[in-house]
C-alpha cells in the first residue's frame, strides 16, 4: 500500500503559519514578480478567485473582500518543506519526495488500520508544523493519487481517504474524468474520448490493444495501475531530465546589457543545480519575451549546442549571452527571459571526443570552488562579474513576508 | 514531473571542538585519541528539528522568568504543553510567550506589572508550542 500525502493550498498555508490572525482568512500568493494567483486557500477558493489570473485584473476585488496578499516566499516554502517531509519520514522506512508538498509513503507490511494511521499523520503534520496535509492512500500509487483527490473533495473524508477494497476504487473511477488520472493530461484525454473512454473507470477497463494502438507503454500501465496492481515503485533517486530557470523583470527591460546580465545570472544559477546532481550540460534553450498583456506582443527563443559537455558557469553564460542577443530587438520591452539546459549527460558516464578537448580540469576546481564559497557565506557571495552589480531588472515582490525560519533578522515577533 | 533533491540545505550548523591538544615536536599529544565529540548547540537546545523554530521576544512580561526584551526564545511543537510550562501561545491571533496555568484556566505573565490572563469562554487560545530554551546574548552580533 502508498499513501500520497498532499499539503493543502501549501504556499498559502505556510503564509499563515506565524500570522495566526490569518487563520480562517482568505490568502492568496503571488507569482514570480506578483504577476499571477499561483495559490489560494480554501478561503479564498470560496470566493471564486481564479488560479493564475493576472493579479492587476483582480486588485479591487480581492482589496474589497479583504484577501491577504502575498509575493511568493521560497526560502520559507523551502524551508516548511523540508520540516513536513522531515515530519512524514517518521511514519515510513521508505519515501519518495515527489514534489514541494507531496510525499509517497511505502506502507506495504502495515497491520493496522490504515485510515486511522492517515488521521494520525494529518494530525502530527498539524500539530508539529501547521500545514494542513491531505492523504490518499492504496495499493497504487495512480490510485494513491485519486484518493488524495477525494480525500480533498469529499467532507466526510475528513482529509484522509482509504481505496482498500476494488468496490471503493470502483465507486471513485467512474465519477472521476479521465484528465484527472496521473499521467492523463488536458490532450491525451481528448484522444481518449475518440475511443469512448470519459471517465478514469472507463480507462481501467479499456482494451488494452487498443490503449497501446493511441499511445506508448504508459497508458497502459496507468491502466493496470487503476485496477490495483502496482508498476511504479517508489522513486529514491529524482533527478530532473530538464532544468530551467526563469524569472519575470520587475521593471520592463529594454537595454541588451541588462538582458545579457539576467541571463548570466539564471545561467549560472541553472548551472549551480546541474552541478548539484553531477550533470553537466549539452545544449541550451535561450528564451526571452514582452508582456502578453500589451500591443506589440514579441516572443522567441533559440537553442544552442555547446561546444563540448561542461557544467562551467563562464561557458554555458556565454554562449546564453550570445544566445539573448540574436533574440533582443530594439523596441521591444522585455518581461521575462530565461535559460533551460535541456539536453543532460550523466558527468561519470561521459565519452570524450577525440577531437575536442572537453571540460578542462581547471574548469572543474573553479566551478566546485563557487560552489563551496556561496554555500558557506552564502548565495551570490562570488560571482560573475557579468552579472552585473546593480539589478534594475530584479524581481517585484511588493507583499514578501518576513523569512520567519531561515534569517535570525526575520524571527517572528512575540509579546 | 516536479521532483526536488535535497534542494534546501540543512540549517545552522555550529560546530565547536571540545579541545585539541597542540602537537609538540615530534610527540603527538596522548590526548588526540581521546579527541570524539564536537559540541553542537543545536545538539543542546533543539530536540526535535523539524518542529522547532525560535522567536524574538518583545517586552518586560517575562523577565520574572529571565526572558528579556529582544531574546530569542526556542520553540518546540513536538512537546506536550504541562501546567506550569513556558508556552508560545496564539491568543486571539496574537503570539506571546506565558506561562500556562491549566488549573486556573489563565495565562500567567513573570511581572508584576502584567496581571493574569484569564481565559474565558470567548478567548481563541491556541498553544502553538512548548519554550524549550532561552537565549540571552551580551554581546549581540545579531
Amino acid at each position: 500500500m502508498f499513501a500520497l500525502v498532499d499539503c493543502n493550498s501549501f504556499y498559502a498555508s505556510c503564509e499563515q503559519i506565524f500570522r495566526p490572525d490569518l487563520r480562517g482568512k482568505p490568502v492568496v500568493v503571488l507569482s514570480n514578480n506578483d504577476g499571477c494567483i499561483v495559490a489560494r486557500n480554501a478561503e479564498a477558493k470560496a470566493l471564486n478567485i481564479p488560479e493564475l489570473q493576472a493579479y492587476f485584473t483582480l486588485k479591487d476585488f480581492l482589496n474589497h473582500h479583504k484577501v491577504h496578499v502575498f509575493s511568493s516566499n521560497y526560502a520559507l516554502y523551502g524551508d516548511i518543506s523540508q520540516r513536513v517531509m522531515h515530519t512524514l519520514k517518521h511514519f515510513s522506512p521508505d519515501v519518495e519526495v515527489y514534489s514541494i508538498d507531496e510525499m509517497f509513503l511505502d506502507l506495504s507490511g502495515f497491520h493496522q488500520d490504515l485510515t486511522t494511521y492517515g488521521q494520525n499523520i494529518k494530525a502530527t503534520v498539524w500539530k508539529e508544523v501547521r500545514i494542513p496535509v491531505s492523504v490518499g492512500i492504496a495499493p497504487t500509487k495512480t490510485l494513491a493519487k485519486l484518493a488524495n483527490y477525494a480525500a480533498k473533495k469529499i467532507p466526510n473524508c475528513y482529509g484522509v481517504c482509504t481505496l482498500d477494497q476494488p468496490y471503493k476504487w470502483d465507486w471513485l473511477l467512474k465519477r472521476m474524468p479521465v484528465q484527472k488520472v496521473w499521467g492523463v493530461g488536458k490532450r491525451l484525454s481528448k484522444r481518449l474520448a475518440g475511443i469512448g473512454v470519459c471517465t478514469a473507470y472507463e480507462l481501467a477497463k479499456a482494451n488494452k490493444k487498443q490503449l497501446r494502438k493511441l499511445t506508448n507503454v504508459c497508458l497502459e500501465r496507468t491502466a493496470n495501475e487503476l485496477n490495483g496492481h502496482a508498476c511504479l515503485g517508489l522513486d529514491e533517486v529524482a533527478e530532473k531530465k530538464q532544468i530551467y530557470v526563469t524569472r519575470s523583470f520587475g521593471e520592463k527591460v529594454t537595454e541588451l546589457a541588462s538582458l545579457q546580465e539576467a541571463i548570466t545570472l539564471y545561467a549560472t544559477r541553472a548551472c549551480e543545480k546541474l552541478r548539484k546532481q553531477q550533470h553537466w550540460v549539452q545544449t541550451i534553450h535561450v528564451f526571452a519575451h514582452t508582456s502578453p498583456f500589451l500591443p506589440n506582443y514579441y516572443s522567441n527563443s533559440l537553442v544552442v549546442k555547446l561546444p563540448y559537455p561542461t557544467d562551467d558557469p563562464r561557458l554555458v553564460s556565454a554562449y546564453a549571452k550570445r544566445g539573448i542577443e540574436l533574440i533582443y530587438r530594439e523596441s521591444a520591452l522585455f518581461l521575462k527571459c530565461g535559460i533551460g539546459l535541456i539536453e543532460l549527460l550523466d558527468k561519470h558516464h561521459q565519452q570524450k571526443d577525440l577531437f575536442s578537448p572537453g571540460q578542462s580540469n581547471r574548469s572543474n576546481i573553479l566551478s566546485s570552488t563557487l560552489d563551496t564559497i556561496n554555500q558557506k557565506y552564502g548565495r551570490s557571495t562570488v560571482f560573475l562579474a557579468a552579472q552585473g552589480i546593480r539589478k534594475p531588472w530584479k524581481m517585484r515582490q511588493e507583499f514578501l513576508s518576513p523569512r520567519y525560519t531561515t534569517r535570525w533578522q526575520d524571527l517572528p515577533l512575540v509579546r | 514531473m516536479l521532483k526536488l533533491q535535497g534542494v534546501f540545505k540543512r540549517r545552522y550548523h555550529l560546530r565547536l571542538p571540545l579541545f585539541s591538544g597542540r602537537v609538540p615536536a615530534g610527540f603527538p599529544s596522548p590526548a588526540d585519541d581521546h579527541l570524539d565529540q564536537e559540541l553542537d548547540l543545536n545538539e543542546l537546545l533543539v530536540e526535535h528539528p523539524a518542529a522547532t523554530f525560535f522567536c524574538r521576544v518583545s517586552g518586560e512580561s517575562m523577565t520574572g522568568l529571565g526572558i528579556f526584551d529582544g531574546d530569542i526564545i526556542v520553540v518546540d511543537r513536538a512537546v506536550e504543553p504541562q501546567y506550569g510550562d513556558i508556552v508560545l501561545a496564539a491568543l486571539n491571533g496574537e503570539l506571546t510567550c506565558k506561562v500556562l496555568d491549566t488549573k486556573k484556566k489563565r495565562l500567567l505573565s513573570a511581572n508584576d506589572k502584567y496581571p493574569p490572563i484569564p481565559l474565558d469562554e470567548d478567548a481563541e487560545l491556541i498553544i502553538e508550542g512548548v519554550v524549550t530554551a532561552s537565549i540571552h546574548q551580551y554581546r549581540c552580533s545579531r
